[in-house]
């Protein structure tokens, strides 16, 4: 078999149905294998970190590894952001790369660099496969790292000479290398505690993250059952949203810089927190010395590194989140009489919190509020199938905010990286997943442009996305951040020059809708759900709002900057010289 | 962390380093494979941790396992990271905290030895003056002509450090240093 060969062997071996890529001179033979093949499907898109993000949105929405094919050279840089992306949100993504042949390697041949020197710092592990007889182990080893422990990008290079050189497949083996052996038996002694410990709070808060989606469906269940149990209320962090449904009793919103009032201060005024597959990152904590002070912390994270790097915990546990989260509802049935009571006095509190309405905006009849509308987004699509990607920025904290998410893996946007362009390539890639479902991308005008050549595959593909723009023709977070901190000098955050987007969409092939008045606005949604092909919403919104309520630079939990308290004045005094240096 | 209160403004919260720093030394067992080392040193320089000195080599070839022996400092929450990071990394089967394990045996540090070979050039006094101090430091010379010495001389860190000091105005010309060797006093193996 030669080496191209065994990589479309090796995809087929491991299950994988759909590859996003883009061809070139350094992996042509493992295009021509493809090419004379059924099993595989191959996306063609139309930039490599479009294959990136849209195998993200794969493997988000699927729970599988995404996988990338691309060249060499400009092949595998132009793959880099999507690599750093699936590594610090923790998403399988196995990228395969071509290179020049082994004996041109150093050479500075033609569409040569050194992948797996750039890659390393951006993948979790990467190969330059050297040997023929070495790959197929390679590839297999490669998905088993990608999508065991905490689950991250992986990168194969594979020489040109090595995909024509003939040699022995291996299938995919059971014993995997002995360096690698994630735990994901949590410590049964440190769960007792942690039950014991949860068992006798009184103000008790969880705090969940992408973890819990990551370790699948079943985790989400058992974290669902054991708040069922404890009575106790839940906030998650940006990429656990879904987890615990947003009707749920329990539920307190999302947490964080721009997080509800209510889970802020909850988890600031908190006596036990149970932090599960999170990972305590800066926009989650505000300013460290003052996060949480007088509680007790209990964290399960698969990832020992996670375990205090950020802030020191009472009760670390390392294991995967489904398996912990299994072990403490058995524990709780088993040795816990739970006592609802007590936690009233917590929960009164909580509701004088929530009354304060922090996700409150002043509606307006002539021009659509962006949170106005990504509600009417979420009220016209929850009969439907429905999946949500973001870009990054005001909207996507917006979304965040105002769409309710019901169960797990139905929202992809990009968390710790915050890559603009994530959205309509992970839209994709998860409308390949999910070819009957409605996939939205809720977009910024800025944001969009980074990858709007993915329409073009979007179109060739049959893959009817939305991409749902919220278009106040600023970046509206840059624009926000000019106003908070450097006098509302508005430097460069402005696009002079938008394209048209209804126009930009029939370009491409795709369906246009321009909605100016929020009394158009159901219909024009209705009119892009029943459109069966990709469809670029033009959604323009009131140009200057801000997204709050929003813990301001350098503050605690609780000194959240709320709507109604958000005046000029105090926005503009929200953050203090010292911190004007910093971010 | 957690500590007293101190004014910033940033989303990126910088608290005030209160711990103070350690020196540790620490043996990690890795597969010997091409790119090992890049890893593990650029998981140093990107995450801004300190090398003092490292050396690796192959010790157990049937098993294609190499050791590396680095010496880093920093404060124990950074030697907490360091230690879970390098083990996050794929090929890397242990990480030992030489300097841990010794303290819990109630020792002071890990047994460190350090190789050095010293070039010195210099006629008259000068050069019987660093053939005497050589002696005393129990350097052997391992190459010499009439103007020059080779010396190599074995030990720890601080006593190869103080042989350089008082060779330099002796005529010291080229000095190369192996980094740290270190093992745990005692029977049991890491």
């Amino acid at each position: 078999m030669t080496g191209a060969e065994m990589v479309v062997q090796a995809l087929k071996d491991n299950g994988v149905k759909h590859v996003f890529g883009y061809p070139g001179g350094a992996v042509l033979p493992i295009y021509d294998e493809l090419f004379q093949q059924e099993d595989v499907q191959h996306i063609l898109v139309r930039h490599e970190q479009g294959a990136g993000h849209a195998a993200e949105g794969y493997a988000r929405s699927t729970g599988k590894a995404g996988v990338m094919l691309v060249t060499s050279g400009p092949g595998a840089t132009n793959a880099v952001t999507a690599l750093q992306d699936a590594l610090m949100d923790s998403i399988p993504l196995v990228c395969i790369s071509g290179q020049v042949p082994t004996t041109l390697i150093g050479s500075d041949a033609f569409q040569e660099c050194d992948t797996v020197g750039i890659t390393r710092p951006c993948t979790k592990h990467n190969w330059l496969v050297r040997d023929v007889n070495q790959l197929a182990a390679t590839l297999h080893e490669a998905f088993h790292v990608a999508q065991t422990g905490r689950p991250g990008p992986v990168v194969v290079d594979v020489p040109k000479d090595i995909q024509f050189a003939k040699g022995v497949y291996t299938p995919p083996q059971t014993a995997p290398r002995t360096s690698y052996n994630p735990r994901v038996e949590g410590d049964q002694e440190k769960i007792r505690a942690a039950v014991a410990l949860m068992a006798g709070a009184k103000r008790p808060i969880i705090y969940s993250g992408g973890g819990v989606v990551n370790a699948g469906p079943e985790a989400s269940q058992f974290l669902r059952e054991l708040v069922d149990l404890t009575g106790f209320p839940i906030t998650s962090t940006l990429m656990g949203l879904g987890s615990y449904p947003a009707s749920g009793e329990n539920w307190l919103g999302m947490l964080g810089m721009h997080g509800t009032f209510e889970a802020n201060m909850a988890m600031h005024d908190c006596d036990v927190m149970l932090c599960i597959g999170a990972r305590f990152d800066d926009r989650i904590t505000g300013r460290i010395d003052a996060f949480s002070p007088n509680s007790r912390k209990i964290h399960v994270d698969i990832d020992p590194s996670s375990i205090n790097k950020n802030v020191h915990v009472d009760i670390p546990i390392v294991g995967d989140a489904g398996r912990v989260l299994e072990d403490m509802v058995r524990l709780w049935r088993a040795n816990v009489k739970t006592d609802k009571a007590a936690l009233k006095p917590w929960w009164e509190q909580i509701t004088k919190w929530r009354a304060r309405d922090s996700l409150a905006y002043t509606p307006n009849n002539d021009i659509i509020m962006p949170q106005y509308a990504i509600q009417r987004l979420y009220e016209l699509t929850k009969g439907h199938d429905t999946y949500i990607t973001t870009e990054v920025g005001q909207h996507q904290m917006w979304a965040a905010q105002h769409f309710g998410f019901e169960a797990p893996n139905r929202w992809m946007t990009s968390g710790g990286l915050g890559t603009m362009g994530y959205g309509l390539p992970a839209a994709l890639g998860v409308q390949i997943a999910h070819p009957e479902a409605l996939v939205i991308d809720i977009a910024g005008d800025a944001s969009v442009l980074m990858t709007m050549q993915e329409m073009s595959a979007a179109v060739q593909h049959n893959a009817p996305i939305k991409i749902f723009i919220l278009n106040n023709q600023y970046m509206g977070m840059v624009r926000q951040w000019q106003q908070l901190l450097h006098g509302n000098r508005l430097s460069h955050s402005y696009t002079e020059a938008l394209p048209d987007f209804v126009k930009l969409a029939e370009a491409y092939g795709g369906h246009g809708i321009r909605c100016e008045k929020p009394g158009d606005l159901d219909e024009a949604i209705g009119e892009m759900i029943a459109v069966d092909k990709p469809v670029i919403f033009d959604c323009r919104v009131a140009n200057l709002a801000n997204c709050f309520p929003m813990i301001p630079s350098g503050k605690a939990h609780n000194e959240m900057l709320l709507p109604d308290e958000a005046s000029d004045e105090a926005v503009a005094n929200a953050i203090d010289e010292e911190g004007r240096a910093l971010v | 962390m957690n500590a007293q209160l101190q004014p910033t403004g940033s989303a990126y919260f910088i608290t005030k380093e209160t711990e103070h720093d350690e020196r540790r030394t620490l043996a990690v067992l890795v597969d010997n494979e091409p790119g090992v080392l890049a890893r593990v040193i650029g998981l140093f320089s990107g995450r801004g941790y300190n090398i003092d000195s490292l050396t690796v080599s192959e010790t157990e070839h049937k098993r294609h396992l190499s050791r590396i022996t680095i010496v880093t400092r920093g404060t124990p929450h950074v030697l907490e990271q360091i230690k879970h990071q390098l083990e996050r990394i794929v090929p890397v089967h242990r990480v030992v905290d030489l300097s841990v394990v010794a303290k819990e045996r109630g020792q002071e540090r890990p047994l460190e030895r350090e190789l050095a070979l010293i070039k010195v050039n210099g006629k008259g006094n000068d050069r019987l003056e660093a053939l005497r101090l050589a002696d005393a430091f129990r350097a052997q010379v391992i190459d010499a002509n009439t103007e020059h010495f080779v010396f190599e001389i074995t030990g720890r860190v601080s006593k190869i450090e103080q042989f350089i000091a008082i060779m330099r105005p002796l005529g010291l010309v080229e000095v190369c240093r192996t980094g740290v060797a270190a093992v745990n006093r005692g029977p049991e193996g890491m």
